[in-house]
């Protein structure tokens, strides 16, 4: 390809004009090649100028666009990039509890925080009339002068209600402002108020707050329940609401007649460990949770958990230990005969009887009509050692590992010095001391076939099948004295006989010790501590009364036969239907007054 | 030949760049619409929080003994106990014949019909 413009190195005609002109005609080639090379030059240069125009464009581009996308950067608010949204924002930040069956026992209401800015008050003066009108506790001139302070920022409360958000609202004000809030509800009000224990606002910004467990289960789980990991997911508790209810109910009846001071009850599965009901009384709300006693007792708080704080001699109750071990370790069958003869005096102390059972009584006997020396008696047979052993392996010596913080409270007090005298006290629970809980668990393990139970409030799917602590032959007898206790004229607990269902119990009558030294003569604990139904035993049911006192035929009764077993009765009667237990002695007269009523 | 090259990998640079632009926008706009649904949800969730709250308060069991007292003669509602249990086989049961009442009730609602097509 030739360019049409290409001039001729060698044109003929100039060619031949120079020879005629006797020119060098080699001349004209030279300067023609000359000129070929020039505009080749300006070509290239042209060609390449425009290629660095493009070539600086480009650059300009990148540099730009470098450049904008640097200040996009340093201007805007930094965001990582994502190629999904997460989904734990939408979950509230601390999970709900339910009990068993799924019902609501805690869960989380979004109200408002109230704050003030006292810069942005318009009309102070108004402003704080009107909100000592809505807020009864606040005082007008209190808020007023707090408002003219330099502060520009203070908090009125931390929750209020959507009516009284209405009410500030009308307020008109613009220095009054909201803050969402997460709060905790209680639903069910004083029900299970000591298991839940409470909540209370931890660190607080405006736009949220950190609600942080001060008691009961709410404490102890705190960390799993405000783990975002958790995704929700609601905290399945071992209570049984409508049990709950039920037993509180009876709690609160058999506390009034009984004149005491307080009352306790904890049901528990045997073998299982679950808890299914734990009452204290005088019991609190835990949606406004009182303050703690700053002196005085702690037992005198409605806050105080009996059942799991309150560390007490259970007197009677720990006679079955005694003699599941004199069992256990086939120094008696429940046949032996054992001097029962009083009073038994050892190193200047004299154990006494509630009365004189005669000379001599069988171990079962023994422990059916409840008697000191007959079980003191089995206690020197084991021996001080074994004994302590023994009362270990049952958990009755250290603090329950419960999932309530106030169980580190409950630790059991027993003597250093565990001697001669200690042993044979200790044989029918005087001298030890230990919470409900710790026996309802000891009890548990005694009639369960014998293998240890730990108390747990967490919903459990299957039996614990803990170390082995007595044979199932004895757990065998056990139960069948503890029937006895129950069924026969004698027992001491006779007063819990009710139709329908087989209990079996020992009840526990020990003197209050008195703060400044010795026992009250006339203020004692009651237990009974119950199992049913007794044949196969599936629960076990502690009651306690503090200070009981009925007036029975014109006499003040206190024993726990006479206070605390009609209660745990009554308890049983109530509760067993709605623990789905069939009755096991259905009365022909009854189901034929059932069968015609349906007709 | 090398002209056509050139315009083609040209046209598929800037088609490939209209694509990735367009599946970024559409990603964002995805982002956006979770994020707007997610708000929604937890709007929902609060709603149903605050239901089952409410649900839970009515339900309590010291406000229903309440009612149960207070409608008592109406509802004759009281504790369970166990003499409430009974053996299956004694239950008698209501006569396989049917009933008469079922031919009063046709009656009645034949009658009622009959009344209904005369103004």
């Amino acid at each position: 390809m030739t360019d049409p413009r290409r001039i001729a190195l060698r044109p003929l005609a100039r060619i031949l004009e120079a020879r005629q002109k006797g020119e060098n005609p080699d001349a004209i080639e030279r300067e023609n090649l000359r000129l070929r090379h020039e505009q080749q030059r300006d070509r290239l240069r042209q060609r390449a100028e425009s290629r660095l125009l493009v070539l600086a464009i480009c650059f300009f581009a990148a540099f730009t666009a470098v450049g904008v996308k640097m200040t996009a950067l340093a201007s805007s608010e930094a965001a990582e990039p994502r190629s999904a949204t997460s989904g734990s924002s939408i979950i509230s930040t601390r999970a709900d509890i339910v009990d068993r069956q799924g019902r609501v026992l805690a869960t989380n209401l979004v109200t408002n925080a109230l704050y003030v800015h006292p810069h942005e008050l318009i009309d102070p003066e108004a402003a704080a009339a009107g909100l000592a009108a809505i807020f009864d506790d606040l005082d007008e001139a209190t808020l007023l002068r707090r408002f003219s302070s330099a502060s520009r920022f203070m908090w009125i409360r931390g929750s209020i209600s959507p009516e009284q958000q209405q009410l500030v609202h009308d307020l008109g004000e613009p220095g009054l402002l909201f803050g969402p809030r997460e709060m905790r509800l209680y639903p069910n009000g004083a029900v299970a108020s000591h298991v839940l224990g409470g909540a209370r606002f931890g660190e607080q910004a405006v736009n949220a707050a950190e609600i942080i467990g001060v008691a009961g289960v709410e404490a102890h789980f705190d960390e799993e329940l405000r783990d975002p990991a958790r995704n929700g997911e609601a905290l399945e508790l071992s209570l049984d609401l409508t049990i709950q209810a039920a037993v509180e109910e009876v709690l609160a009846g058999g506390m009034t007649i009984m004149n005491a001071q307080g009352a306790s009850a904890v049901l528990m599965d045997a073998h299982t460990g679950e808890v299914i009901s734990l009452a204290s009384l005088p019991d609190f709300d835990p949606n406004a949770r009182p303050r703690p006693l700053l002196e005085g007792d702690p037992s005198q708080s409605p806050l105080y958990n009996r059942a799991v704080q309150g560390v007490y001699e259970l007197g009677s109750t720990y006679k079955l230990f005694t003699v599941a071990q004199a069992l256990e370790e086939e120094l008696v069958t429940p046949q032996t005969m054992i001097d029962t003869q009083g009073p038994l005096r050892m190193a200047g102390f004299s154990i006494n009887d509630f009365h004189d059972y005669g000379p001599r009584m069988s171990v079962r006997d023994v422990l059916v009509q409840s008697s000191n020396i007959g079980t003191a008696r089995l206690a020197q047979m084991i021996g001080a050692e074994r004994q302590q052993q023994f009362l270990g392996r049952l958990g009755l010596l250290e603090a329950l590992d419960f999932e309530m913080i106030e169980s580190r409270q409950g630790r059991p007090l027993y003597p250093s010095n565990w001697g001669q005298l200690s042993t044979m006290t200790i044989s029918y629970g005087h001298g030890i001391s230990a919470t409900q809980l710790h026996l309802a668990a000891a009890y548990a393990t005694m009639v369960n076939g014998g293998t240890l139970v730990r108390p747990t409030l967490q919903r459990q799917a299957e039996p614990q099948l803990g170390e082995r602590v007595i044979s199932e032959e004895t757990s065998m007898a056990l139960r069948e004295m503890l029937r006895a206790v129950v069924a026969e004229e004698e027992g001491t607990a006779n007063l819990a006989e009710i139709a329908g269902y087989e209990v079996g119990g020992k009840t526990g009558s020990a003197d209050k010790p008195n703060p400044n030294g010795g026992y009250y003569e006339d203020r004692v604990i009651a237990t009974f501590a119950s199992v049913f139904p007794s044949n196969d035993p599936q629960y076990v049911l502690v009651v306690t009364l503090d200070e009981p006192s009925i007036s029975v035929l014109g006499e003040t009764r206190r024993t726990a036969g006479w206070t605390a077993v009609p209660v745990a009765a009554e308890v049983i009667r109530r509760v067993a239907p709605l623990l789905g237990l069939r009755p096991q002695t259905v009365d022909p007269e009854l189901a034929y007054s059932l069968s015609s009523a349906s007709q | 030949m090398r002209g056509f090259l050139t315009f083609l990998a040209a046209v598929a640079v800037v088609a490939l760049g209209y694509w990735a632009y367009h599946q970024n926008i559409q990603t964002q706009q995805a982002l956006r619409e979770v994020e707007r649904l997610q708000r929604a949800i937890v709007v929902e969730r609060e709603r149903l929080g605050v239901l089952r709250a409410e649900w839970a308060y009515l339900n309590r069991p010291d406000r229903l003994r309440e009612l149960v007292d207070l409608n008592f003669e109406r509802l004759n509602l009281l504790p369970m106990t166990p003499d409430q249990f009974a053996v299956m086989d004694e239950v008698i049961w209501r006569p396989e014949t049917p009933e008469p009442l079922e031919a009063e009730v046709e009656d009645i609602l034949f009658s009622a019909s009959e009344g209904e097509d005369t103004p």
